[in-house]
């Protein structure tokens, strides 16, 4: 075996368990007292330190059995995990981190990283020592509940109950907390088991059915009729099977037979209640294997249980149809994931984008040769090409909650050490897009994010005079939009003072005096270099640097950036980016002798340009009695043509805007691969790529919104009404 | 600047490099042969709206899309014009450890040489009509003079993104 390869294996997996680890953490601070939270983060920890055992990572091992160690006594109810506790847990988390980074690097971990793991198991050590005493405090309470039941030894002198719930249980308005609740009442439940086994997968899940079903151990000296009458008002519904104090131990085996769970589950269960030892346990799964065996079917053991009259057929059937169900969908639900290294799929993608293109210039070929049969063959092949390239680029997808995830982490930190309460809601966390912008969407949102805590959100005190609650909150959202994926960033905190940020750029030199800006293109300055309107800087932001970043690094995925706020009410950036940057559909138009494509999915409609009225002396059409303001690319590119008087216009939408695109000659639909243009066209608004046409020549990708507001600038630089340029400020 | 390359030369006497020399105009030039990929015939030229005069357009090379530089503007003479023998030099420079690859337009290319460290000149201080600071070097062949160009200066993407920048102002 390539050792090499499992452990970057290990490497990537690590990250990912340390992730949920991380997330389970944050939840749990939320408030979250869900067990299997605790026991998602016991399991990351359990899993990396066995993996990391495996390759003898040892430091990694050594720290992280300790924390393991605290974990499982939280998972077994000995300690609460309080603030306090999960305020050295998530710097553990880090720490793991940090060893697992280091192993990765092949770095030794030096004396400072070592020092810092001893400091955070010293600080752990509370919550270990504590085990020999809350132990002895336990021993009593247990020793207590058999003597009020009835003076004998031990847990077989308890009830061992088994309830299978109805699913239309919540629907009929019963809470099964509430029996339990009541069952407390009739003595001390000293174990309780949850059987999730029936719960599906996610998408059959329906919230309104009930899946669960318990194993629970009651002490009580209550009779059997009163523990019964416990399940009054469910038993018609539910399955529930009682085992009375002292039964022998096959009253118990009976019951693992009767119950269409796995029966080595249950059994495990039960011993785990102490109702049967491991012993006993063995020889009855025994029993039933040879009789299985000696009967040769497990219809069998559904005869055997109807003899019995232990249960009526149907249930028996309906157990075993189950039983079928479950180990079928376990099977699938198996390897349902396959790690690929994501420059294997890079190299795909960028195959089928040559694909494409050569599809492109055999479609060329065909229709010049004008052969039906080979054009048939061509065009079925195309639609295949078709497919594939959407087949492909979902692989690359992957849904933005991972990087909304991690802000949990920033904010929480973030708003401690700058004394706010801030809470964070994601929405739209399963939306999709492309994996390498995930990656360059980051740092943008991160920045957005850290201005939003810094600035955006008051002080407590100043929150209070505002009838404001004490927690701030800020929001991330994603969702798709014809075709553009669309991330907000919300904050209620005081909004962005449009004056404010006049007067600020013009004291920078940014902005003249007297000139008119719409309240966009106000807010829209922020984003310019050199001016931030926080009074105080402080750690976080607030230097003027960042905002400007956020933008280009925005416009380099071909995204644009609006702002809305309100001052006291709060902001909204709503960052708009297309759903991949590798292969688009595009509508292949010509202009002087230039070759360009417009995304398709900007595209409303495409009609001649002279069968429109235009609107007296503007750039205007009347379309259908809307009002249409257009761009002529030959003029806003300067180019020449010698025809253009069958002019079309191409009616396009980019966010709210509605605007006419005029074009010398319509070619059609086509399938491009995204080109980058380089570093030197950066400066070139209004194309956001190129592309290559079946013909082999290139052409130039037309960015709708760059377009449309290049359009707008050199409109206002026309009526002498536009801001100094940014590049005199700059020199 | 002068005497660091005087330095440079007699550190290392005998280094031999290849130049390949191409013809704008009635000037020759050469780049080191080290950053040319290949020559390509002009042909199929995309021009790129409202680019200064220097960025004649993109071409496709084999699924890339590489921007195409007319060096005669660059170097301050007059604009190229397409005759049969125009050629398109690819190159490949490094930049902040990221590989440009440019097309640069020339009259004709001429061949291949191989000059010592020894014969090649400094660039004159004035005279040349070039900035000083895209010459490398000038080399002596056959009673002609060999302008080799230093292409990371002449061809620094940041200055010609710089230059695209003040024409889209």
């Amino acid at each position: 075996m390539n050792l090499d390869g499992a452990l970057q294996t290990f490497f990537a997996e690590a990250e990912e368990l340390l992730n949920s680890m991380e997330a389970a953490l944050l939840r749990l601070d939320e408030g979250d007292k869900d067990m299997e939270t605790i026991n998602e983060i016991f399991r990351a920890a359990h899993t990396i330190k066995g993996s990391a055992g495996l390759f003898g990572l040892d430091d990694i091992v050594s720290f992280t059995h300790i924390v393991e160690n605290v974990l499982d006594r939280a998972r077994d109810g000995k300690i609460v995990i309080t603030s306090d506790l999960l305020s050295i847990f998530l710097p553990c988390r880090d720490h793991i981190a940090t060893l697992v980074e280091n192993a990765m690097h092949n770095r030794a971990n030096d004396a400072q990283c070592l020092a810092h793991g001893k400091a955070l198991l010293d600080s752990l050590q509370p919550w270990l020592e504590t085990k020999a005493k809350t132990e002895a405090a336990r021993v009593p309470d247990i020793s207590a509940a058999p003597r009020q039941a009835g003076g004998a030894d031990t847990d077989h002198e308890a009830w061992h109950i088994s309830v299978r719930l109805g699913p239309d249980l919540l629907r009929n308005g019963m809470d099964p907390l509430s029996i339990l609740r009541f069952l407390r009442t009739l003595g001390d439940i000293t174990h309780i088991a949850t059987i999730t086994e029936h719960l599906p997968a996610f998408n059959d899940y329906d919230p309104e059915r009930l899946y669960l079903g318990f194993e629970i151990t009651l002490v009580s000296n209550a009779s059997q009729q009163q523990i019964e009458d416990a399940f009054m008002f469910v038993r018609d519904d539910s399955d529930i099977k009682l085992i009375p104090p002292r039964s022998n131990i096959e009253a118990y085996v009976n019951l693992i037979k009767s119950l269409p769970e796995n029966s080595q589950r249950l059994g495990e269960i039960l011993v785990k209640s102490h109702a049967i030892s491991f012993q006993e346990l063995d020889a009855a799964l025994a029993t039933q294997k040879h009789q299985a065996k000696s009967s040769g079917a497990v219809g069998m053991l559904g005869d055997i249980l109807i003899e019995e009259q232990a249960i009526p057929p149907e249930i028996v059937n309906a157990a075993l149809d189950k039983q079928k169900k479950i180990s079928e969908k376990k099977s699938s639900g198996e390897n349902r994931f396959i790690r690929v290294d994501a420059e294997r799929l890079d190299i795909l993608i960028n195959l089928i984008g040559e694909l494409v293109i050569n599809r492109q210039r055999v479609d060329l070929l065909s229709s010049k040769m004008g052969n039906p049969t080979l054009i048939e063959a061509v065009t079925s092949m195309g639609n295949f090409t078709e497919a594939i390239r959407d087949a492909a680029l979902t692989l690359r997808m992957v849904p933005i909650g991972d990087t909304f995830q991690k802000f949990k982490r920033v904010v929480r930190d973030t708003a401690k050490s700058i004394g706010k309460e801030i809470e964070l809601e994601i929405e739209g966390a399963e939306t999709e897009l492309d994996r390498s912008m995930v990656e360059k969407l980051n740092d943008p949102l991160m920045h957005i994010v850290r201005n939003a805590m810094d600035h955006g959100i008051e002080s407590i005190a100043v929150r209070q005079a505002r009838d404001k609650p004490d927690a701030g909150t800020i929001k991330l959202t994603a969702r798709h939009d014809a075709g553009n994926i669309v991330i907000g960033i919300h904050d209620d905190g005081g909004g962005l003072d449009v004056e404010k940020i006049r007067k600020k750029a013009i004291a920078n030199g940014i902005l003249e005096e007297g000139l008119h800006l719409s309240r966009q293109e106000l807010f829209q300055l922020i984003f310019h270099p050199g001016l931030s309107t926080a009074e105080q800087v402080t750690n976080l932001s607030g230097r003027g640097v960042g905002m400007d970043v956020v933008k280009r690094n925005i416009e380099e995925l071909q995204g644009g950036i609006e702002i809305e706020s309100e001052i006291g009410v709060g902001t909204s950036f709503s960052i708009r980016l297309p759903l991949t940057l590798a292969i688009i559909d595009g509508f292949h138009v010509t202009a002087g002798h230039i070759d360009f494509i417009v995304p398709q999915n900007t595209i409303l409609e495409c009609v001649d340009l002279n069968s429109l009225s235009h609107v007296q002396g503007q750039n205007c059409v009347n379309l259908r009695g809307e009002q249409v303001p257009y761009i002529r690319l030959r003029e806003i590119f300067s180019l020449q043509s010698k025809d253009h008087s069958r002019e079309k216009i191409v009616v396009v939408q980019f966010g709210e805007k509605r605007a006419g695109i005029v074009v010398d000659d319509l070619h059609g639909e086509i399938q491009t691969v995204v080109k980058p243009m380089g570093p030197i066209f950066q400066a070139l608004k209004g194309i956001g790529g190129s592309s290559l046409l079946g013909t082999g020549a290139v052409a130039l990708i037309l960015d709708i919104q760059q377009l449309i507001s290049f359009a707008i600038s050199r409109e206002h630089l026309r009526n002498n009404t536009f801001l100094v340029s940014a590049q005199e400020q700059q020199e | 600047m002068n005497q660091s390359s005087k330095q440079k030369k007699s550190q290392a006497i005998e280094v031999i490099k290849q130049y390949l020399t191409f013809r704008i105009g009635h000037e020759n030039y050469g780049l080191e042969l080290s950053q040319t990929r290949e020559i390509i015939e002009y042909s199929g030229i995309t021009e790129v709206p409202l680019m200064p005069n220097f960025l004649r357009g993109v071409i496709n090379l084999r699924g890339e899309v590489v921007p195409v530089i007319d060096l005669a503007v660059r170097l301050g003479r007059k604009s190229i014009e397409v005759q049969k023998r125009t050629c398109i030099i690819v190159v490949e420079l490094q930049n902040n450890e990221q590989n440009h690859v440019l097309g640069l337009l020339a009259d004709a290319v001429s061949e291949v040489i191989e000059m010592n460290d020894e014969n090649i000149e400094d660039a004159p201080s004035f005279g040349a009509n070039i900035r000083a600071d895209f010459i490398q070097g000038i080399a002596k062949r056959d009673d002609e003079f060999v302008v080799l160009l230093d292409a990371n200066n002449a061809l620094s993407i940041r200055e010609l993104a710089h230059l695209v920048e003040a024409q889209l102002q």
